[in-house]
């Protein structure tokens, strides 16, 4: 159990409180998106009624004071995932931006025919068609760690997978698909011990727990605001200091220049030389928000409620003749992937939503997951930590509900 | 729930469970992939057109109840029709899908489908076969079709 009041923490988010098809909201897809509570509406709602110009660029007040919003968010980031320098968080849309600005800007230079990615059968399609795109560019083979019937990792070729011609690892830090976790750090020891660098996608894992990329030993660490409670259209790119001083620029624009003349122009430093272009900043300053919000409620709170709700939804989904889960990991997310013998996950999931309860239904941009079972999607539940147990319960009910109908 | 046993009738559970003309037409002159992207649906649709008139129709594939029973549902009608009759039987369908008017007569057994109407959301999964099998007679050649 955790030490949460479920009951205070849902009055910070208001959305929770409404009827669909008069049941009230269960909302079990936050895998998808997360909801957003009201000290991130409300920062960024005050951005706009208080604050609002454009940043590093004006000597008046507003833009001094949006400029400084902006940078207290990059510390708030850097201090979340504890990197080294501010200079090392560059914002991007989201995960799926970072990574194709890693691909593009870090690897592909160094990129010859022949040369391997290494990424995983697990993977989102944001960590694998860039680097498809990639591979097309340059001849590059893009190589596939194998994964077992419980979803996890399966390791024991890994070794002789990582080569002298892999240019990057780029491996998920948590599977949205079906909630495994993978051992990330040990497998950034493996791939540095032949020097080779390490991209971990964490758009599932920063939600959930606390992320430590010196810990991690990570060269480059990417997520998205939208599934820790900031807006959508934010996200963001650790990267190892020096590997991104190497780098050069992603786009070109305004802000991401020291000076420019027809003849020459001068890159800014970091992390400017980045981001280009007037940014998101009021997701930016959401995003820190979301970030105090997330502090304030206590990251471990946060990983203990959601722990113990996967355990007893895990426990009563078992319990249910006809319904299979589909991922069983030692070390699992708050995620539950399911498929209910007899019923179409699309039938499934219309169903579901006459009941109130939101949850996904597809192949959760996993494709290669799905072939894998040999299944065209799955229902996912996937829990935040405002959800109580009595969402359970409506999901289990919704379960039963749905084997009655197609009894 | 009520709009839910609208949606899930009998007949569709039944076309869902046994598929009706869920066979490959080995003889099949026109043939079409139809694909649903968003949910996984898959389906091929057979035809053996003898002039313009639909000597036979299948499909197989797999996906939701809906698109299942839409299939099997819409094999059964157009079978002995012919082109311009299916045209006009499939313009009923998509009408009684969207709440237009209909004309009861043409559209018979298929009203069922009607359900999808409070379902936006499935409407896609319904008109899936339809859409392919109209593919399947504009083309002579195997022709893919995606409803996105
Ligand atoms: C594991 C993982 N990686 C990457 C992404 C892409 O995130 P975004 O669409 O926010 O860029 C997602 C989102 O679903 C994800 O779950």
């Amino acid at each position: 159990m955790s030490n949460l009041n479920i009951n205070t923490i849902r009055v910070d988010f208001p959305i929770l409180h409404q009827e669909i098809n008069g049941y009230p909201l269960v909302y079990l897809d936050n895998a998808a998106t997360s909801q957003k509570p009201r000290q991130v509406i409300d920062a960024v709602s005050h951005y706009y009624l208080h604050d609002n110009a454009n940043i590093h660029r004006g000597v008046h007040k507003l833009s001094q004071r949006a400029t400084d919003l902006y940078e207290a968010a990059r510390g708030k980031v850097r201090q979340f995932v504890n990197a080294n320098s501010d200079k090392e968080i560059i914002f991007t849309r989201g995960a799926t931006e970072a990574i194709n600005l890693v691909a593009q800007s870090f690897v592909r230079p160094k990129l010859q025919a022949n040369d391997e990615i290494l990424i995983s059968h697990l993977e989102h399609h944001a960590n694998i068609v860039p680097w498809q795109i990639l591979c097309e560019q340059t001849g590059a083979k893009l190589k596939v760690i194998p994964m077992t019937q419980t979803g996890e990792l399966d390791l024991t070729q890994f070794d002789t997978m990582l080569t002298e011609r892999t240019k990057i690892l780029a491996i998920g830090h948590v599977s949205n698909a079906l909630g495994t976790i993978n051992p990330v750090k040990a497998m950034t020891e493996k791939a540095h011990a032949k020097n080779i660098p390490v991209l971990i996608d964490g758009a599932q894992a920063v939600p959930h727990m606390t992320v430590d990329v010196q810990d991690l030993n990570c060269d480059f660490y990417v997520f998205s605001g939208h599934k820790m409670f900031a807006p959508t259209g934010i996200g963001a790119l650790y990267g190892r200091e020096d590997l991104l001083n190497a780098m050069p620029p992603y786009q070109g624009g305004g802000d991401m220049i020291l000076s420019v003349s027809f003849e020459k122009t001068i890159y800014n430093e970091l992390p400017a030389k980045f981001e280009a272009g007037t940014p998101n900043i009021s997701g930016v300053i959401g995003l820190g928000a979301a970030i105090d919000y997330m502090w304030q409620v206590g990251i471990d709170n946060i990983a203990a409620q959601e722990h113990h709700l996967l355990e007893i939804a895990t426990r009563k989904i078992e319990s249910l003749p006809g319904v299979n889960i589909i991922g069983t990991a030692a070390e699992k997310a708050a995620v539950i992937s399911f498929m209910i013998e007899g019923v179409h996950p699309h039938d499934v999931g219309t169903i579901f939503d006459q009941q109130g309860v939101a949850i996904r239904t597809g192949h959760h941009c996993a494709q290669p997951v799905m072939e894998f079972y040999d299944i065209p999607a799955t229902a996912r539940a996937s829990f935040a930590f405002y959800n109580s147990e009595e969402e359970v319960d409506a999901l289990i009910n919704a379960i039963q509900k749905t084997q009655e109908l197609f009894a | 729930m009520s709009d839910l046993r609208e949606l899930y009738q009998q007949v569709i559970m039944d076309h869902n469970k046994r598929p009706r003309n869920f066979r490959e037409i080995e003889k099949a002159n026109h043939l079409a992939h139809g694909n649903n992207p968003l949910c996984g649906d898959k389906l091929v649709v057979y035809l053996k057109l003898d002039g313009d008139k639909i000597d036979d129709v299948s499909f197989k594939g797999s996906g939701c109840a809906i698109s299942m029973a839409s299939a099997s549902l819409m094999t059964e009608a157009l079978k002995g029709k012919t082109i311009d009759e299916a045209q006009a039987i499939y313009e009923q369908v998509h009408k009684s899908m969207t709440g237009e008017e209909t004309d009861r007569n043409l559209l018979g057994k298929l009203e069922v489908l009607s359900g999808v109407k409070e379902f936006p959301a499935r409407v896609k999964c319904a008109t899936l076969s339809w859409h392919t099998v109209h593919a399947a007679i504009d083309s002579d050649h195997d022709i893919s079709i995606s409803t996105e």
